[in-house]
This record gives structure tokens, sequence and C-alpha cells, in this order.
């Protein structure tokens, strides 16, 4: 590995002790009494547009996205493109079904997915599937955010053997840790809105500094494989490169929003119409993302694979080296230390949401409803405070001692098995017709199909569908939830029959969708 | 439209709109094309990067016609 850059280090360094203060002031940030969950876990829902467009931002778009997109870029070239229709069909979602989830939410005072699920179809069994899965799936997403930090460590030129190898992790962590356990919500919300600004602008100095150095864009794209340049054009029989490059975009769009730390951004927003106004102004975030997706190909265009001083850096990151080593090869020390700090920032937002909601549905839908189910306030609260700990300490645990590709692979069925809550949560806003028992079954059928279509595609997105001698090469979340979504709509009618459910035991009124 | 007496949260036909959106980005045979180039950049990357914005642009436009 390169030596250490002290310059880049020492700013680095002060950009993370500046948030890690910020973390903690937080909790006295439009103060509300952090003993009880929805002032701990949701910031009390006091965030108007702005702050839930940092917050949510921040939470979306996550530091190992920035480091993942171009760097399969990088490696694989047109399809990591995938992530901008990603990110521009996501919005209409946001703004039809989850405006609507916000109000009832509001009104009902539900603070995950599960606490809606139980009010609106009255089936604890389902809520706690809902539950389960969310935790399951953001397990590994946590774990991801904690390599986009490793990178960014490892392309400062540190490194070591054995635990002095892992200390700037460790130290990263247990900050990220004791911040999130004194202000809660309000610390990633804060600490986004200096990541972002942050990130904006090595993103735009980046998109303009680099293709001039490179000699322009026509140099850059030209220096791209023809084969990685495009989408591979589809056979005979098989909708190849093209099915699996929508349905990959759509899945993943439908997949987002359902991930609980998703909803726990979107309910600490203070109103729907933050919400809606959010689905507007959130996709300057797609636009970054898209110019970051172009970094992988100016990684390729300046051959900083081929460059001596790197080689040890992508030997052990491989491809996620793509964009540190570019950027440690255009930018003068000072500003590589900007860089790396927005991105080592960029994950600990996300992960403390992710910890905050995970301990949400734990101790709402998991502890309150089956263990202790009159807890006070201020228990309620302490209890979630705890799991956030444990569940950060299993991320970290996992990625000490778990190779990378396990998380990564964990992440991507994480995915298939998050999108198995749809008909349940988005479908529900809009309505109860469907019987509870049938959503289950579904949800089992969806996520037990995933899983097998994933491990049969060695684990990775795309499984090739085959129907009638044609190939459908398709993102397998994408075609489990369908199969998840017509058993519910077949069986309905036949719990109904058998009376599975007495009455409809829906606790929501129409009016509670509304503003 | 008879917009005047909806609550936000209700069905309006305007929604239709974002189906534009989908069917734009989500059929790759539309922009799997290097040209037209724009400052060198292949139309695959700058068509799609466009439509970042048309679909912000429709969103804001949706909420500004169907808010209370």
């Amino acid at each position: 590995m390169q030596d250490v850059n002290w310059i880049a280090l020492s700013i680095f360094v002060l950009l993370f002790g500046f948030i890690s203060w910020l973390g903690f002031a937080a909790a006295r940030w439009r103060r509300g009494d952090l003993d009880q969950l929805h002032e701990w876990g949701l910031g009390g829902r006091r965030f108007g547009t702005l702050i839930t467009w940092f917050l949510l931002g921040g939470d979306l778009y996550t530091a190992y996205t920035f480091i993942a997109v171009p760097a399969l870029a990088f490696g694989a070239g047109a399809v990591a493109f995938f992530a901008v229709p990603y990110t521009i069909v996501v919005y209409p979602f946001l703004f039809l079904f989850f405006s609507r989830l916000w109000y009832v939410c509001h009104k009902r005072g539900y603070i995950t997915a599960g606490d809606f699920v139980r009010g609106r179809f009255g089936n604890r069994w389902l809520a706690l599937a809902i539950s389960i899965t969310g935790i399951v799936a953001t397990m590994p997403y946590i774990a991801l955010q904690l390599v986009g930090i490793q990178v960014v460590i490892g392309a400062l030129g540190i490194s070591g053997t054995g635990v002095a190898a892992d200390l700037p992790l460790i130290v990263a962590f247990v900050i990220l840790a004791a911040f999130t356990y004194s202000s809660g919500l309000r610390a990633p919300a804060s600490i986004a809105i200096v990541k972002d600004v942050l990130i904006y602008l090595t993103a735009f100095v980046a998109i303009i500094v680099i293709p001039i150095e490179l000699g322009g864009f026509g140099k850059i794209f030209s220096a791209v494989p023809a084969q990685k340049l495009l989408l591979a054009v589809p056979g005979a029989h098989t909708t190849g490169a093209y099915s699996a490059y929508a349905t990959l975009a759509l899945g993943s769009a439908l997949a987002l929003l359902l991930y609980p730390h998703s909803m726990t951004a979107i309910l600490s927003a203070s109103s729907g119409r933050a919400i809606r106004r959010n689905a507007a102004i959130l996709p300057g975030y797609s636009l970054m993302l898209g110019l970051l997706a172009l970094f992988g190909f100016f990684a390729l265009a300046a051959g900083v694979d081929k460059l001596p001083e790197y080689a040890a850096g992508f030997k052990e990151f491989h491809n996620n080296f793509a964009v540190p080593a570019l950027f440690l090869h255009s930018f003068p020390s000072w500003f590589v230390g900007i860089a790396f700090a927005a991105i080592g920032i960029g994950a600990l937002v996300p992960a403390a949401i992710m910890s905050i909601a995970a301990a949400n549905l734990y101790t709402r839908n998991i502890h309150r409803e089956f263990i202790n189910q009159n807890p006070t306030d201020k228990e309620e609260a302490q209890m979630a405070k705890w799991v956030s700990l444990i569940v950060k300490v299993g991320a970290l645990v996992f990625i000490l001692f778990v190779p990378t590709q396990y998380a990564i692979q964990l992440q991507l069925l994480g995915g298939i098995w998050i999108i198995q809550t749809l008909p349940a949560v988005m479908l529900g806003v809009y309505t109860r017709w469907f019987n509870s028992w049938a959503l289950l079954v579904g949800w089992a059928a969806g996520t037990f199909a995933g899983t097998a279509m994933a491990v049969a595609a060695h684990l990775t997105p795309a499984y090739p569908l085959s129907l009638g001698g044609y190939t459908f090469p398709g993102y397998s979340a994408f075609y489990t939830v369908i199969l998840n979504l017509l058993l519910a709509i077949v069986l309905t009618p036949v719990f109904n029959a058998m009376r599975a459910e007495r009455a409809p035991l829906d606790e929501t009124l129409a009016a509670d969708y509304l503003a | 439209m008879n917009d005047a007496h909806r609550r936000p949260g209700e069905w309006s036909w305007w929604y239709l709109l974002f189906g534009i959106e989908f069917v734009a980005v989500l059929w790759p045979p539309f922009y799997n094309r290097v040209e037209p180039t724009w400052i060198g950049i292949p139309f695959f990357y700058w068509y799609q990067m466009l439509w970042v914005v048309i679909s912000a642009v429709i969103t804001a436009f949706v909420y500004l016609v169907t808010r209370e």
C-alpha cells in the first residue's frame, strides 16, 4: 500500500471530528423528550422539506452506492447506469404511496411498517413477518456501509496488521454508536447536511476538473472498450441485457422505499406535503449518482488500475478502489481529504438510520407485541437505544470477521426479501381488499422462490427465466414479487370463503390517509 | 379539472403523467446507442441523465396541480 497521505488524512480526521461533535450536539436540536420512542427514533416528526431532503438523500444514496456504482461501471460498463432509471422511477412511488403512508402513520402514531400492517390488517403474524424481513434485510446493508469506510481508510494509506489494521474502523464505529445512542435520528439528520454539502462539492469539482485533465469526454469514452460502452444487443429468443437492465431498475425502485431506513426517514418528515415535494427535488441526488457512475469510466480512461502506486489498493478492494484511486490520481491532497471525508461520513448517516430503523422494528413489533405488551414510554425508548447498539456491533463483527463478498451477497438477497413486503405495505395504503393470510402466504412464497432463484443464478441479481422457448433474464426480486402478488390475489377470495378471518379488522379509517 | 374539493392523498388523473417516464427509461431499445453524442458523451448516457431532469419537472408539475 502507498505511504500515508498526511495532508489528506489530517483533513479527513478534522472533518470527522467535527461531525462527531455535531452528532452529540444534535440531541439539543429541535429539542424533544428523548425518552419517547418517536422523539428518539423519528426526530419527533419535525423535519421540514429541506431537512428531509438532506436526510432522505443521505439515507437512500449511501456511501456504498457511491463506491459500488462507479466500480460496476469500471468493471462491467453500461449496465451500471441502471442506477439512473432506478432513481428516476422510484420517485413516483414515493409521491403516490408513501405520502399517503405518512398521513396514516402520523394520525395513528405508527413508527414502523410493522405498526402500519398490524393496524391495517389486524394480523400480528403478518406484521411479524414484515418486521423480521425488515431487520434481516437491513443488517447486511449496515455492514456494507462499513466497506465504504474501509476503502477510504485504506486509500488514505493507513494499513497495518491484526487489530491495528481494523482500529480506525472500530473508532469510527464507536463514535457512530455513541452519538446514535444519545441523539437518535437527530444525529444523522444534522450530519447529513454536512455530508451532502461535501459530496456535492466533490462531485461537481470532479465532473469539471477530471474531464479537462483527461482531454474531454470524447477522449474518455473512446478509451472505454466497445463492449462496455453500451448494453449488449440481445440475440435470438432472448430479451438479454435489455430485460435485465429494465427489471433491475424497476425492481430496485420498488424495493428501495420498503427498507426500514427509508420508512424511518419518510416518517420523520413534518408533513405528507414535505414527502411530495421531496419526490420532485430528490432527483438532484440521482443526477449526482449518474455523474458518479461516469467516474468509473474516468478511472478506466486514466488507467489507474495500471499504475503501480495503486496496485495494492486494487488487490485489496478490487474495483471498489477505482474511484478512490481516481481521486488520488487527479486531486491535490487537501481535496482528496475532503472527498474521502464525504464518503466516510456518507457511510455514517445511513448506518445510523438503519440501526435506528431496525431498533424501532424490534422494539415495537417484536418486543412490545410478543414479550412485554405494556412498556412505559421510557422503557420502550431505552430498549430501542440498546437494540441500535447491538445491531451495530453485529454489523462490525460481521465485516471484521466475514469476507466482504458475503455481505454483498446477503445485501442482494436482502433486496429480494424486502420487496416481498410490497403487497401488504405499498398496496395496503390504497386497499384493504387483501386477506391478511393470503398476503402472508404470498410473502412466504416470494421469499422462498426469490432465494432459490438467486442461488440458482449463483448469487447474481439476474435470473434467466424461460417461458415457451424464450429466455427473459431479469431481476429475481421483480419476478418473485409478481408471484407473491398473484398468490395473494388468487388466495384472498379462497381464504375469505373459508372464513380464515372473521370481520375485516382495520383500525384505520379512509380519512386517515388524506391530509 | 374539477379538483377544487379533492384532498391530497386522493386519486387524481394527473398521476397518469408519471407513466411517461416509466416508458422513456425502462425500454432500453429507445436509447441503447452511441449517436448522437453530446460534448463527446454517448446518447445512452446523456439521454438517461436528461430524463432525471424531465422526470423531476413532471413530478413538480403534478405536485403543483394536485396540491391542496
